[in-house]
């Protein structure tokens, strides 16, 4: 079986946003960078199926040249190679994006055969497209499914749970197809000290694609002003339960 | 004046409340031209348009509709649009909404903008839209006709309007086996039990303050004694302290409960995405400066496993006397 992961670049974003003064990125001064936990959860699943029934694993990433670091992550916990497509920085529309992965996974298959399963997060944890998986997966003339918490790769089909009201609905597509899953799938597993050593010396090719016009072209970044509010402090420690349980049957919680 | 494409999803026969939005949204964008709802499938709800401000509905009849099956619905959206030649074909920002979108998109060679909550026709359109689930705005530019975009949730308040009942206009798309390969082919019942977080009135979470597994007793405790959810934050569910099925936020569930209490949760931005529904927020944080104070109503300071035995009890003493 022969595995793709496609994984983005973005800031590890805590307390308040702060964008660059030209309001067209975040502010990184600070921050260190990650992935989004749907893509955590489908690198952990693509080492799973190749740890169960073998194969060839590959992760893909387009973004400039510190995104190694998240290749990096993915290799350590089982990857066995990476492909980064090197952007200058500037960001890349959803349509662009999938263009760009397109293209390496023609070369790649051209190499070393067809991906029999193409694993993506839902949606990117910074711009959220919801669409790269479905882009790719047109472009390729293979199926696609969205939001999916549950997947079983059985001989030459895929079933794939998504949750729904009062329940699970289930499809089965047949392979190769492409697969956009959340949070939930299952639980990541940490990098092993050995894993971030191995990860060093694993293949990781590199281009640079050009970037087309964008046709979905960010302006400027907006950080929306919630209502700050000045909490009623009721109190500190065990003392505070009264006046707590004032509030709730103000409520009419008790 | 443009002529609009509105996907309306439905749940068995009613017209989903996001989907009434995006009618309305579309309704503004349309201004005196015409909005064209389609509907895949779900007679009862194409005939429940009356008010909604439809001029005309659309709907496809075909068997590949008695489950969800994207693809296809994306096919036939994209057969009506062939026909009217809207200027913007739109629809709700939920994830079938989205899918369906991405995938109309897709096949039509054009861009795709998920999540908008503002949208001006034009060439090129410009628009509004979600990043980091909210915690982040986008002013962008689309270049495409007709403009593709999907309406945040929640953002347009649905408005009816006393224009007659449209006509329904059913018809038989053309699709190919492709378009039938994605579908639901089964479905799994859930094990019912306890209240569901998204629909809760009351949620306690737990965040990393919690400590362990066990830690989350009293939680359960209190949750217990209000008829409230238990929820959690993504350090919880990464130290698998918890199921993900718990977990509040950006990746996560979006909760609207009256009141959230969120004890041992600094409040990131990824975490507050998903509880900016909720009417009051109480904080239990041994930080008084803790992120989450800046959204918090209430606040009591200190450890919580102190704290939230005691209100416990307290609760147990006033019902009790
Ligand atoms: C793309 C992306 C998506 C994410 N999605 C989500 C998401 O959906 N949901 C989510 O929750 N997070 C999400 N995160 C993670 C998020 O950024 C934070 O890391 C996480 O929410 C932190 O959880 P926490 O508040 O429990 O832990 P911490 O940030 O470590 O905060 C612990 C808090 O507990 C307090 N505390 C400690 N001990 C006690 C005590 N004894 N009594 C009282 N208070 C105590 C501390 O003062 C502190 O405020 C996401 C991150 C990324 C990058
Ligand atoms: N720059 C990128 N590099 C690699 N994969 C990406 C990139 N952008 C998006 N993806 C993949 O596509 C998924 C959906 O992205 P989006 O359509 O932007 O929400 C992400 O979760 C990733 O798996």
């Amino acid at each position: 079986m022969k595995v793709l992961v496609a994984v983005k670049s973005v800031p590890a974003v805590a307390g308040r946003i702060g964008l660059t003064p030209d309001e067209r990125a975040i502010d990184t001064k600070h921050l260190s960078f990650t992935i989004s936990p749907h893509e955590e959860c489908a690198v952990e699943e693509a080492v799973r199926l190749i740890e169960k029934g073998g194969g060839d694993s590959v992760v893909v990433t387009l973004g400039p040249e510190a995104a190694v670091e998240q290749l990096r992550d993915a290799l350590a916990l089982g990857i066995a190679r990476g492909i980064h497509l090197v952007t200058d920085g500037e960001e890349w529309d959803p349509e662009s994006t999938a263009g760009a992965i397109v293209e390496a996974i023609r070369a790649d298959e051209a190499e070393s055969g067809p991906f029999d399963l193409i694993l993506m997060g839902n949606e990117s944890a910074d711009s959220a497209g919801y669409q790269v998986a479905v882009r790719v997966a047109a472009a390729l003339g293979r199926p696609v499914v969205t939001t999916i918490k549950g997947l079983a790769v059985d001989g030459r089909t895929v079933r794939c749970e998504q949750e729904a009201s009062g329940g699970r609905d289930v499809f089965s597509l047949p392979l190769p197809a492409v697969v956009a899953v959340l949070e939930g799938l299952n639980l990541p597993r940490f990098p092993s000290v050995p894993g971030r050593l191995r990860a060093k010396s694993k293949p990781i090719a590199t281009s640079r694609p050009a970037r087309p016009e964008q046709r979905l072209e960010m302006q400027r970044l907006v950080v929306p002003q919630g209502a700050t509010k000045q909490a009623e402090i009721l109190g500190h420690g065990a003392e505070a339960a009264p006046k707590v349980v004032e509030v709730l049957s103000g409520l009419g919680l008790v | 004046m443009a002529d609009i494409l509105v996907l309306a999803t439905s749940t068995a026969g009613v017209v989903d409340e996001v989907a009434l939005q995006a009618i309305t949204f579309g309704r503004r964008m349309a201004a005196a031209g015409a909005v064209h709802v389609f509907v895949a499938g779900d007679e009862a709800a194409a005939g429940a348009l009356a008010g909604s401000g439809a001029t005309r509905v659309h709907l496809a009849r075909h068997d590949a509709f008695a489950t969800f099956a994207p693809d296809a619905v994306a096919a036939a959206l994209w057969q009506v649009a062939g026909e009217i030649r809207p200027a913007a074909i739109v629809g709700p920002g939920t994830e079938a909404g989205n899918t369906i979108l991405a995938r109309t998109a897709a096949r039509a060679g054009l861009p795709f903008a998920a999540n908008c909550v503002a949208l001006t026709l034009g060439e090129p359109s410009t628009l509004t839209r979600l990043r980091w689930g909210g915690s982040l705005q986008e002013e962008a530019i689309l270049r495409g006709r007709p403009a593709i975009a999907s309406l945040a949730p929640h953002v347009v308040a649905a408005e009816t309007a006393d224009a007659a009942a449209p006509e329904v206009a059913p018809f038989t798309p053309a699709l190919a086996d492709a378009d039938l390969v994605v579908r639901v082919v089964d479905r799994v019942p859930a094990a019912s039990g306890g209240v569901s977080l998204a629909d809760a009135k009351v949620v306690v979470s737990g965040g990393r303050g919690v400590g362990s597994a066990d830690g989350f007793a009293p939680i359960e405790e209190l949750a217990a004694l209000l008829g409230a959810a238990v929820g959690c934050s993504r350090a919880v569910t990464m130290a698998g302290w918890r199921s993900h099925t718990d977990q509040v936020g950006q990746t996560g569930t979006k909760i609207a409960p009256n009141l959230y209490i969120a004890c041992g949760i600094s409040g990131a931005t990824q975490h507050m995405a998903g509880a900016k529904g909720a009417k009051k927020l109480l904080a239990i944080n041994k930080d008084a400066e803790a992120p989450i104070m800046a959204a918090a109503d209430y606040a009591v300071i200190g450890d919580l496993h102190e704290i939230v035995p005691a209100i416990s009890a307290e609760i147990r003493r006033v019902r009790g006397g």
